[in-house]
């Protein structure tokens, strides 16, 4: 009995000491390929899904990204969910892109998008799309509703375009 | 007077909002008749492209110092200016970032980028911005290739360089050069327009 006690002591602080480690290192971060973007491009789901394009180099986009981090608390109980798409090079993950989400505890959903193509992708996000980061998509696929910007949005400007394009209670 | 005053502070936000996602929607679009420019380049003269009297076209592109993806290209725009310019379709480099935006990308830096990498092709400033926002580009780099038709200057190609930034050992499809080989062979362009991942042009006035 006091055998079993001991295990399952032992096995709750490991489940501690991972839970640690993994809160420590920040969410993981992965390289994923065109159609797991897909998957909240053409979602039928009535959620709002901001999502924005930056890369860890791009000034503009990385001075916007507390603005969308800020937006996902202001809505984290809401239908409203901000994906963070970075366009690093694949082998830029582990030396730049990780370590950024972790120094800037970043808490929205991050992911890498590895598809050097990207001529062959740029216009499924939105035709008017030219490749110019900051860029970001506002997207509902219940109410069939998009909006698309190829410029850094301020808080006013990112917080007005949700509430007046797309309010929660139409 | 007090009252009135949210709803002026509405008005102005809103008409700041609207200018803000229309300001470049404007732009040439191919088949279009690109103006002339007079502009400084990196070694003091003023450039325009009436001043190239044999060229067949341009391989204008939107570029700058502090963009790593234009920094990518910087090697792949020597090659095509090696290889182009003899064909008659010779690389004009423009620079249009704002220097209180992107103090890198200042003239003088501009000049020592130009001697660093040896470029053979003219860098030229455009610190007003216009040719940038007459062109309609967006980011960095960003190509347009002219086509001369008698005495006017047809837009011939929008677009990316090739289709892999981050590897030039990678490259499958080269975009810009399979434009020009039609231009050249006197072909339509098969594909006339490309899309790529770039630095936004950093405008004056934008935070």
């Amino acid at each position: 009995m006091a055998f079993r006690r001991t295990i399952a002591s032992c096995f709750f602080v490991l489940c501690l000491l991972a839970a640690g480690t993994g809160r420590a290192q920040g969410q993981r971060v992965p390289l994923v390929k065109l159609p797991h973007l897909q998957r909240y491009l053409t979602s039928p789901a009535d959620t709002t899904y901001i999502i924005n394009f930056w890369a860890t180099w791009c000034k503009p986009c990385v001075e916007e990204l507390p603005h969308f981090e800020a937006l996902q608390k202001e809505y984290a109980q809401k239908p409203v969910k901000v994906i963070l798409v970075s366009l690093d090079f694949a082998k830029d993950l582990e030396k730049k892109v990780i370590p950024f989400v972790n120094r800037n505890k970043l808490q929205s959903t991050v992911f890498v998008l590895d598809e050097p193509d990207q001529n062959a992708w740029i216009p499924l996000v939105d035709p008017s799309w030219s490749g110019a980061i900051p860029a970001t998509l506002l997207l509902n696929g219940a109410r069939k509703q998009r909006f698309f910007v190829e410029k850094p949005l301020s808080p006013a400007q990112l917080k007005e375009l949700l509430t007046s394009k797309f309010p929660l209670n139409p | 007077m007090r009252k009135r005053y949210p709803f002026l502070f509405l008005m102005s936000v809103l008409a700041l909002f609207s200018f803000a996602f229309t300001a470049d929607e404007a732009g040439y679009q191919l088949g279009d008749t690109a103006a002339d420019f007079k502009l400084k380049n990196v070694n003091g003269q003023m450039v325009s492209l009436k001043d190239y009297k044999d060229a067949k076209g341009f391989i204008v592109t939107f570029t700058c110092n502090t963009c790593p993806y234009a920094k990518l290209y910087e090697d792949r725009l020597i090659q095509l200016h090696q290889k182009y310019a003899p064909k008659g379709y010779p690389v004009v480099a423009i620079n249009p970032n704002d220097v209180t935006a992107s103090p890198g990308d200042s003239f003088e830096e501009m000049q020592k980028r130009a001697r660093q990498k040896k470029f053979p092709f003219a860098y030229l400033h455009d610190e007003s911005q216009e040719v940038a926002r007459k062109y309609g580009a967006t980011r960095t780099p960003h190509v347009y290739v002219l086509t001369r038709t008698g005495n006017e200057l047809k837009v011939t190609y929008i677009g990316a360089i090739d289709d892999n930034s981050g590897d030039p050992e990678k490259v499958q499809k080269r975009y810009t050069e399979a434009a020009l080989d039609n231009l050249l062979a006197g072909k339509p362009v098969q594909q006339a327009t490309t899309k790529a991942i770039g630095c936004t042009i950093k405008w004056r006035g934008d935070s």
